[in-house]
């Protein structure tokens, strides 16, 4: 099997290309086997995997909860409102949470970034960041790189457009990290205000104009804009940014004819993402649910199968 | 416990007595008595019956330490700090003067709260303690305190610390009514709309980590507007614990005008940038934040030139209970009195500053500055003194340091510059063999 080097998945940069290859290849294996009538494999029977959600999430939940019991797992479920975090639950009782669970794997998504990486640092279990903060959410950068290669049959050489509030976004900070470890060249599109200004080692170009940004790419992504931004004048309004930033079928005029289209969800229609029946064939987006729990699959699997704890770490 | 007895005699032998104040820097014993300096030099050994007779082994002899910049927690707060934790901390880091900020619950905004810090002070017997009080009443930047009644009581500065001063109009009355006291406000340059809950310092550090920015220009903005409303009046502006390139340059320009400003760093923004929260985490978060390593390289250059007067800890004490959170959530703030002095070695052994200028900021220039009585080497000085080895390696916060708190980034790391023992009025009131760690 494709072993991981990490006890944990905290960050992209947790991965190399080669690791990343072999979580892909684990998911096709995985992705054949929910075609099946029987979905389940026995591989991690008798271990715990609990999901920790400190943010609503469904969609990420659900997408882990299906690929841990397809793996046979028992799984815990605990959501935690954000309210109980402002309440002043500690990180100290959460940790003594999941050691009293017996968790064997636990699976972290939370308000603040940094946390699972805490966590990580004070339990004997494996630890996998569902998204944290404005940091990092490693899986949702794989599923897509996975849905790119699925769609398009390679990841090197391909120019991709991340457009949005890249500023608040851990999905464009895992992507443009994986991204780069794979050969994509990465484009950030968005207005001044939504593109960090210090972008260190990020290897990627920065437009304003959404037209010229996608020009000749690949694949663009189109990221989740938080509603809050216009009250905090990042954006005039919701209509302006609409109009600027928008993706459409004229839109995409400007990108190649066989560009794809991606949104890690949930999508506000009409902002960022407009007249979805106009460019249907180029749409990936239901391609990434589906992706998603393959590639949840082969992080739990290849993270937990071993038999290793993840101690060392602890 | 410290020495009370009157007869305080004590003979260092063989020690480098330093003196910033008068270029005094040889080598020789040095003889205290009865709270003053009783003789330094080629003093004659005594035999008996002179006090005891301390083996000083080369070690530097130096006024004490005086920090203008403090937190102590008392009242309020005690779990993070004492006033007799906090004087432990400060005598062991070889301070003898502390000024302690306002930010106490109640807030030192009464001279009711004054006195009472300083009569714990006096009971306690380490350190000299000075309290700083609040601009406004309650810190809420309103009202003027009755900074009469306070400098009557004792305070010898004027602060909101914590927050800047509000507003530029409560600013420029506080400088025209402080003044008439001669006694300094003090303020926390932060524009806090513009650091809009920014946890970090803004830069490429923080975008990795997916942590707020707080932009140099929320520093760079308040000095700017402190100094053009400075300039309205006959004041002194104090900014506290500076951090950017820009706001040394502003002061710099300032005080080529001869603006009545002093300003102050403190020793992690010249020994840490902001790369430390990727290790440290929220040890190493503070306001200002630790800023890049132009900033850095700017607040040594502003040592060395005179445009920054002084270091000041920002001794920031905080419970692990308060630290062990979300970085988001974590309070700002280390504490910084058992590892100061270490740090600016640090910069003598780089030749970014001679050790004679390294005390001098530490202790002659903050004592004239805010008015403090301090250490001098000659005979009939105050024998308000810190002996130390300076070659000498400790890891910091190993096995625990003297504060109530731990919350500093350099816990475990390995520095010079060893505080052996710390004299104020001759008394005796830190000695490392006796235990100290
Ligand atoms: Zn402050």
């Amino acid at each position: 099997m494709d072993a991981l080097r990490t006890p944990h998945l905290l960050t992209v940069s947790d991965l190399t290309p080669g690791e990343m290859e072999g979580i892909f290849r684990t998911a096709d294996s995985f992705l054949d086997l929910s075609s099946r009538t029987v979905k389940k494999v026995p591989s991690l029977r008798g271990k715990t995997v609990v999901n920790l959600f400190y943010e609503p999430s469904t969609r990420t939940r659900t997408s882990f909860e299906i690929a841990a019991k397809r793996l046979s797992a028992d799984v815990i479920n605990i959501t935690t409102s954000q309210s109980s975090v402002v309440k002043g639950e500690s990180l100290l009782d959460t940790v003594r949470t999941i050691e009293a669970l017996g968790a064997d794997g636990v699976v972290i998504r939370h308000p603040a970034s940094g946390v699972p990486e805490w966590i990580s640092r004070r339990v004997g279990c494996h630890v996998i960041n569902a998204g944290d903060g404005l940091h990092e959410h490693p899986t949702q950068a794989l599923l897509d790189l996975f849905t790119i290669q699925k769609r398009k049959g390679r990841l090197k050489g391909l120019r991709v457009a991340i457009v949005g509030d890249i500023l608040h976004s851990r999905v464009a900070r895992s992507n443009i990290r994986a991204m780069s470890l794979m050969g994509i060249s990465v484009r950030l599109v968005g207005p001044p205000t939504l593109i960090p200004k210090d972008r260190g080692d990020w290897n990627a170009e920065v437009f304003h104009d959404l037209r010229e940004g996608i020009s000749d790419c690949d694949v663009v992504m189109a990221l989740r804009l938080q509603l809050e931004r216009a009250t905090a004048n990042y954006i005039p309004s919701l209509k302006e940014y609409a109009k600027f930033y928008g993706i459409s079928p004229s839109v995409l005029q400007s990108a190649r004819p066989d560009v794809l289209v991606l949104h890690p969800g949930p999508i506000n229609r009409g902002i960022e993402i407009q007249d979805e029946e106009g460019f249907r064939e180029h749409s990936g987006i239901l391609d990434q649910v589906h992706f998603g729990v393959g590639i949840r699959m082969a992080v739990l699997y290849l993270l937990m199968a071993g038999g290793n704890k993840g101690e060392g770490n602890a | 416990m410290p020495e009370r007895s009157s007869d305080n005699t004590y003979f260092l032998k063989d020690v480098r007595l330093l003196d910033p104040s008068q270029g005094l820097d040889r080598e020789g014993h040095l003889h205290i008595r009865d709270g003053k300096v009783a003789g330094i030099g080629d003093l004659e050994i005594p035999r008996s019956g002179k006090g005891p007779v301390i083996a000083g082994n080369g070690w530097v002899v130096a006024p004490g330490l005086v920090d203008v910049h403090a937190h102590f927690r008392e009242p309020g707060f005690e779990y993070k700090e004492t006033i007799a934790t906090g004087s432990q901390s400060a005598v062991s880091g070889g301070f003898t003067s502390v000024c302690v900020m306002a930010n106490t619950d109640p807030v030192n905004d009464h001279p009711g709260v004054t006195l009472d810090m300083i009569r714990k002070a006096d009971d306690i017997g380490l350190c000299r303690v000075f309290p700083i009080g609040a601009v406004s009443v309650g810190l809420k930047g309103e009202t003027l305190t009755e900074m009469g009644s306070l400098a009557q009581a004792g305070c010898v500065g004027f602060s909101d610390d914590g927050y800047p001063v509000r507003t530029s109009r409560l600013l420029k009355r506080a400088l025209e009514y402080s003044a008439m006291f001669g006694k300094p406000v003090i303020d926390h340059c932060e524009d806090r709309d513009l650091s809009d809950g920014g946890v970090m310092n803004e830069g490429w550090v923080a975008t990795e980590l997916g942590l707020r920015g707080i932009p140099n220009a929320s520093e760079e903005v308040i000095v700017s507007r402190d100094l053009e409303v400075l300039k309205t009046t006959n004041g002194h502006l104090h900014i506290a614990h500076l951090s950017t390139a820009g706001a040394v340059r502003l002061v710099r320009e300032a005080k080529r005008r001869h603006l009545n400003v002093t300003a102050e760093t403190c020793p992690h923004y010249f020994s840490l940038t902001d790369e430390a929260v990727r290790c440290h985490h929220a040890d190493a978060k503070m306001n200002p934040p630790l800023r890049s390593e132009e900033d850095r390289l700017a607040i040594i250059e502003g040592l060395r030139d005179g445009t920054i007067d002084m270091i000041a800890t920002d001794h920031a004490p905080h419970a692990p209970f308060e630290k062990e959170k979300e970085f988001d959530q974590a309070p700002f703030g280390i504490i910084g009195l058992e590892t100061a002095l270490s740090l600016g070695i640090v910069l003598v052994r780089e030749g970014m500053l001679d050790l004679t200028s390294l005390l001098y900021l530490m202790s002659v220039r903050p004592a004239r500055a805010f008015g403090l009585p301090r250490g001098e080497i000659r005979e009939g000085g105050r024998a308000d003194l810190v002996l130390f080895d300076p070659d000498g390696m400790w890891e910091a916060g190993i096995p625990s340091f003297l504060s109530r708190s731990r919350n500093s980034p350099f816990r475990g790391r390995k520095l010079p510059g060893r505080v052996m023992m710390t004299f104020v009025d001759g008394r005796k009131v830190f000695d490392r063999r006796e235990g100290g760690s």
